[in-house]
């Protein structure tokens, strides 16, 4: 389960960031842009070599001593950043990748909400459910 | 020891080349020896044998080898390995030594010298070089005697001698490795475990030696897993976390040399995972952190380092990583040391990290109790005093020099793999720890440097963390405007503040602008806050400097500014208006006193200024939009010109008493966020629902920049009006006729005409068009294609005036032609009297034709069309003008008529060629001139004329020309005469024969068939009497005309001349014609 997720827009600014609240906000914060580096890579090598056809998924990101950090870039170029614990071994490659899709489903249906603003943050119970859905459920969070 | 005490030891890291001792060379003195030594060790290159060579006094005393031991049976190892066996094996124990004597085989003395060097072998073999022991006379092996000739070619000699050397070194490293091999069965798993790990430490050790890499890194594998077998307690856990370093290192270092960095890698990683949790003692945290950092570290250059020998590294695994996780650690570490080490304890005495020799025996091992390989520390309170001696050190480790070192080193990496993101995270990481150790002016810079980065990406989370940390740094410098200018910001709509903490900056903010000290920022250290107080105070006092300029375009304040020219353009006699918005985001209203805008020409600032009046000053209400609206008059001279607005100020505070502080946008305001808010605005779906909300509010998002206004002249108050016929005919003086009325109040002066091609066109219609006001003649090419600045006087109001411009087009096409009436105005603006200059423009676009079309044929008299015209012979020119213009045309000639459209007019000419002089066979005949106009065109008009160049004919001449004189018509019954004219053209006598053939219309008398001779240049005639028989068109009698002599002339070249019919009329009634009469 994740400890942090990220929605990331087309122009890089945060849409939507939600870590555990047990721990540094500001460190996912910074573990969620910095991925962004390895993100705007993997989808600037892709672009040259096969044109439009690229699998959305991006896999492990980077690994970092404590977390592992997936990425997810949508066709519209919106980036989705999952951040999970590293001793967290039992969460395998399907899980993340069906993970991202549910979030990008959610996603979708909150752009077609007449009354969001495309750009603007999200704010949606839905997927605020769906988010708290996948990640790590602490004590203090309900 | 502090910071070395994790360094890894130099002999660890070095790569472990053979040891060979040289010994009985005189290096300082003598020449001979001193090249021989050179040439041993300068210049070697990759391509030599690994060997470190060192030379050493032939009476130098070599390490004395210890007695073996003989059994392990009650032995009881004290630690892994000795701090110096390393050393020893590189530097100290060579695995040769090779012994330099000069010997000249002619010396008479040799059985002497022969007999010393016997004796020097033999000192020299009980020291080390055992196996290479035999020789003839002192016990040498021939293998081991070399003869190093003294010659040209050392080098040559010296490298097959080195690889002798190596040879020797390599079997002397086999042996020792087999020798602690041998070692492994006196062992036991329960007390010799220590020794399990040095015997294969040592046979690793010595395989790299030996250069066997390979089995070296075997050999240090197994070392590794057997490490991490020993039992591990607190007491230990130091001496097993460092070997294990150690060996890692030399696992990670091989692999890197063996070109496969993912073993090196996987092996890392297996070490950390391994070693992470073994902190061993909990007063000692700091020191797992130190070492897990050293651990990273380490790998870190050992990674660059083979970058550097041509390994490539990638985004996601790069030194970079390594770097910043052993600067992770060190901030650990620094917290840890932070936490226990508190201050107060004073140093114990005696000092327990002293040993007896200085420094330890074994690697990792506490100094006192060194040896101990027992569970629990042998001595409680030594133990004791042995961690806070540690604990004190470490209080004085400069951890932020270290983390610093190390983030830094990780940014160089981040740089060079394309990470801006992840260097711009480390630089923040830099900046904090320049902060915690203080040096708040490199924190400062190294923050500033970053925030835009973040500014730009709208990351405001951490864009307020990170300007958070740089306003207590402002604060505790006492920089009044860098603390002002984030305080601005912190205050701003991209902070992510709470409001109380908003509302206790701006508190803060309005103190400093009253020249007052600040509250201190939370979370700082209080004794930095305390020196930081003085700071203010000091500042404070100072007088001079309360004047500040701050840009904030780039930043994102807590002031919003847009302006705006309310029109892209104004008319000169307008007053220009200027919006200037502003809106204020934080928490508590804030107070200006002056508001100013600054524009390109700075003349027209005066008018752009608003200030506050006495005590009162302008306050702006958080949340809401307050407009202020400027207006001022153009000056005449800037019709044409663009004003741009350059900046935008706003004076917070006073300048009497307190602080005065101009906040500044370039250009029409907004800052670093609005460009992209602006946007978001533009495509917002809410937009509709936005306008209802307008009506109250001003919606700001939406609200657009309009920076520059372009002053343009007064609407003219004038029309000029065309008229014409359109379309112009080709060359005619085409004529069209300009109204102007001024429907202006006063009188218009100076008015002025320019007329013509407009201009911009293709160029060649520059050429073919010519423009005129004289209509008394047909201009010629020197009349331009444009008339500037004809001067027309002036006009009263309510005036008319007329003028007609000729315009004659030379080529087809459509043209674009101008009309520009200038003229200049008396006015009054605000008050304010302008002489304005007007014009108005009338383009219009007009097609040139061709207006008639001229067709030209030649017959011959019969009306048969020519192919080739007869010398001397008449033939007709047939001309038609077919009129293609819309409008009547008036042509001129012999006659006047007028050719309506698509009428057409034919002229007939006889022509006769005269005999040619020369030899050519085609004649020009000339050009068909055309006089015309239009008919609607006045009577003094004048005339186009057209020339028509006429076609070139082919000329033939014949030798015998024939024509017949015959009457109009016949009558039936009536005779009729014929006369046929037969001439001779050439030079010679011509026979011809002639029959006429018979015919059924006619009966004739005449010689039916004749031969006769013509003369040259003379005539015969032949007369026929042709009696008509019936009426109608009737076919003459056929006449055959043949030249016997000339074949080239046949009947009928010839008889195209003669008529070939003729009309018979019927016989006239005379009775018949009576009886009508009479009835």
């Amino acid at each position: 389960m994740a400890v942090c997720i990220a929605v990331i827009a087309k122009e890089n600014y945060p849409l939507y960031i939600r870590s555990v609240p047990t721990q540094n906000e500001l460190k996912f914060h910074y573990t969620v842009h910095t991925s962004l580096d390895v993100v705007e890579e993997k989808i600037s090598a892709v672009g040259k070599s096969l044109g439009d056809q690229r699998e959305l998924y991006l896999g492990l990101l980077y690994p970092t001593e404590d977390y592992k950090v997936y990425g997810y870039v949508t066709n519209s170029k919106v980036k989705f950043v999952i951040v999970v614990d590293s001793s967290n071994t039992s969460l395998r490659d399907n899980e993340i990748r069906s993970m991202f899709r549910k979030l990008h489903n959610s996603f979708t249906d909150v752009m077609c909400n007449p009354f969001h603003n495309p750009g603007d943050t999200i704010q949606s119970k839905a997927f605020d459910g769906i988010v708290s859905g996948m990640m790590v459920q602490t004590a203090s969070y309900t | 020891m502090a910071g070395s005490q994790w360094e890894l030891p130099p002999e660890l890291c070095c790569r472990p080349m053979a040891f060979v001792a040289l010994t009985g060379l005189d290096v300082v003195y003598n020449a001979v020896h001193r090249a021989i030594w050179d040439a041993f060790c300068a210049n070697r290159r990759a391509d030599r044998v690994p060997i470190s060579f060192k030379v050493l006094p032939g009476d130098h005393e070599y390490p004395k080898c210890r007695t073996k031991r003989t059994s392990y049976e009650w032995y009881i190892p004290k630690g892994i390995l000795k701090t110096g066996w390393m050393n020893k094996h590189l530097n100290l124990v060579p695995a040769l030594v090779v012994l330099f004597y000069e010997l000249d085989w002619d010396d008479p003395q040799w059985k002497e010298k022969q007999s010393e060097c016997a004796t020097k072998v033999e000192i020299d073999l009980v020291a080390s070089e055992r196996a290479a022991a035999l020789c003839n006379a002192c016990d040498l092996s021939g293998k081991s005697l070399f003869v190093l000739p003294h010659t040209d070619h050392l080098v040559g000699y010296i490298i097959r001698l080195e690889n002798a050397f190596y040879e020797h070194a390599q079997t002397y490293y086999y042996t020792e490795i087999r020798r602690v091999k041998s070692h492994k069965e006196f062992l036991n798993k329960t007390t010799h475990q220590l020794l399990f790990v040095r015997h294969q430490f040592k046979i690793a050790f010595f395989s790299e030696l030996k250069q066997d890499t390979q089995n070296a890194l075997k050999y240090y594998r197994t070392a590794y897993s057997l490490v991490h077998e020993l039992r591990a307690h607190e007491t230990n856990m130091l001496e097993i976390k460092t070997m294990a370093g150690f060996i890692n290192y030399k696992i990670c270092r091989l692999c890197f040399q063996h070109n496969t960095p993912l073993d090196a890698i996987a092996q890392f990683r297996k070490h950390i995972d391994l070693c992470k949790k073994k902190i061993g003692s909990a007063e000692l945290a700091f020191e797992h952190a130190a070492w897990m950092s050293k651990q990273f570290q380490s790998f870190g250059e050992l990674f660059d380092e083979a970058i550097k020998l041509g390994l490539t590294a990638i985004q996601t695994q790069n030194p970079g990583f390594y770097y910043q996780q052993a600067a992770c650690y060190s901030q650990d570490r620094k917290t840890l040391a932070q936490q226990l080490c508190q201050a107060g304890a004073s140093y114990p005495s005696p000092e327990p990290g002293d040993t007896q020799s200085g420094g330890l025996d074994f690697y990792g091992q506490r100094p006192w109790r060194q040896g101990h390989q027992s569970i629990d520390p042998p001595d409680a309170e030594k133990e004791k005093t042995g961690i806070v001696a540690l604990q004190i050190k470490e209080r004085d480790v400069p951890h932020s020099e270290l983390i610093i070192a190390l983030l830094s080193n990780a940014v160089a990496q981040f740089k060079k793999y394309k990470c801006p993101r992840m260097k711009s995270h480390l630089m923040v990481q830099m900046g904090e720890e320049y902060y915690h150790a203080k040096d708040y002016t490199k924190a400062l810079k190294l923050l500033d440097y970053v925030m835009c980065d973040y500014r730009t990406e709208r990351w405001w989370g951490l864009l307020t963390a990170i300007v958070s940390t740089a306003l207590r740094c402002a604060y505790l410098m006492a920089s009044v405007r860098d603390y002002m200018i984030y305080c601005m910001e912190l205050l701003g709509r991209a902070s992510t503040l709470k409001e109380e903490q908003k509302l206790r900056i701006e508190k803060n903010l309005i103190k400093v602008l009253k020249n007052e000290v600040p509250e201190a920022e939370p979370e700082c250290d209080p004794a930095s806050v305390t020196a930081a107080r003085a700071l203010w105070n000091d500042r404070m006092a100072l007088a001079g400097s309360n004047e500040f300029t701050i840009e904030v375009q780039d930043y994102i304040p807590f002031i919003q500014c847009k302006a705006k020219f309310q029109s892209p353009s104004f008319h000169v006699d307008q007053p220009i208006q200027l919006q200037v918005f502003l809106r204020a985001d934080c928490p508590h209203p804030v107070s200006f006193n002056k508001l100013s805008v600054s524009l390109s020409n700075q003349e027209y600032n005066q008018w752009c200024v608003v200030e506050s009046v006495g005590q009162e000053s302008m306050s702006l209400l958080p949340g809401k939009t307050k407009c202020y609206n400027f207006s001022f008059v153009a000056k005449t001279e800037d019709v044409g010109k663009k004003i741009e607005m350059t900046g935008i100020e706003l004076m917070l505070g006073s300048d009497g008493g307190g602080r005065c502080v101009f906040v500044g946008w370039r250009g029409a305001g907004g800052d670093a966020a609005s460009t992209h808010e602006a946007l978001l605005a533009s495509r917002s779906s809410r937009r509709c629902g936005r306008a209802v909300e307008a009506r109250q509010e001003l919606d700001w998002d939406s609200l657009s920049i309009q920076p520059s206004t372009m002053i343009i002249s007064r609407v003219p108050k004038i029309s000029v009006q065309l008229s014409h016929q359109p379309p112009a005919l080709n060359n005619e003086m085409y004529c069209i006729s300009l109204t102007i009325q001024s429907q202006e109040g006063g009188v218009a002066r100076d008015v002025k005409l320019t007329a013509g091609l407009k201009p911009g066109q293709d160029a060649n219609l520059g050429q073919t068009t010519h423009v005129t006001l004289d209509c008394s003649k047909v201009c010629d090419d020197t009349a331009p294609a444009l008339l500037p600045d004809v001067p027309l006087g002036d006009l009263n109001p309510g005036q008319q005036l007329e003028r007609c411009v000729y315009v004659k087009c030379v080529s087809t096409g459509p043209r674009v032609f101008l009309f520009h009436v200038a003229y200049s105005i008396d006015t009054s603006v605000e008050g304010r009297q302008i002489v304005c200059k007007c014009h108005k423009d009338e383009t219009v676009t007009i097609e040139t034709v061709v207006p008639f079309e001229v067709s030209v044929k030649f017959v011959s008299t019969k009306f048969e069309p020519l192919e080739r015209v007869a010398v001397d012979i008449p033939f007709l020119l047939m001309t038609d003008i077919l009129s293609s213009s819309p409008w009547p045309l008036l042509l001129e000639g012999t006659q006047h008529f007028v050719l309506q459209t698509d009428e057409c007019a034919s002229e007939c000419f006889c022509l006769r060629c005269p005999p040619l002089t020369n030899s050519s066979t085609t004649v020009a005949t000339g050009q068909y001139l055309i006089s015309w106009r239009r008919k609607s065109s006045g009577a003094d008009s004048p005339l186009i004329q057209t020339a028509v160049a006429l076609p070139h004919v082919i000329l033939e001449s014949v030798p015998l020309y024939i024509h017949a004189d015959l009457p109009s018509f016949g009558r039936v019954r009536e005779s009729l005469s014929v006369r046929y004219h037969i001439e001779n053209r050439t030079a010679l006598v011509q026979e011809v024969e002639m029959a006429v053939e018979p015919s059924d219309a006619f009966m004739f008398s005449g010689l039916k068939q004749v031969r006769l001779r013509i003369l040259p240049g003379s005539e015969q005639q032949m007369l026929y009497n042709y009696y008509p028989l019936m009426a109608g068109y009737q076919t003459l009698p056929q006449l055959n005309i043949s030249l016997p002599r000339c074949l080239t002339t046949n009947t009928h070249t010839l008889r195209r001349f003669l008529p070939q019919r003729i009309f018979v009329k019927p016989q006239g009634r005379q009775l018949d014609d009576a009886s009508i009469a009479a009835a």
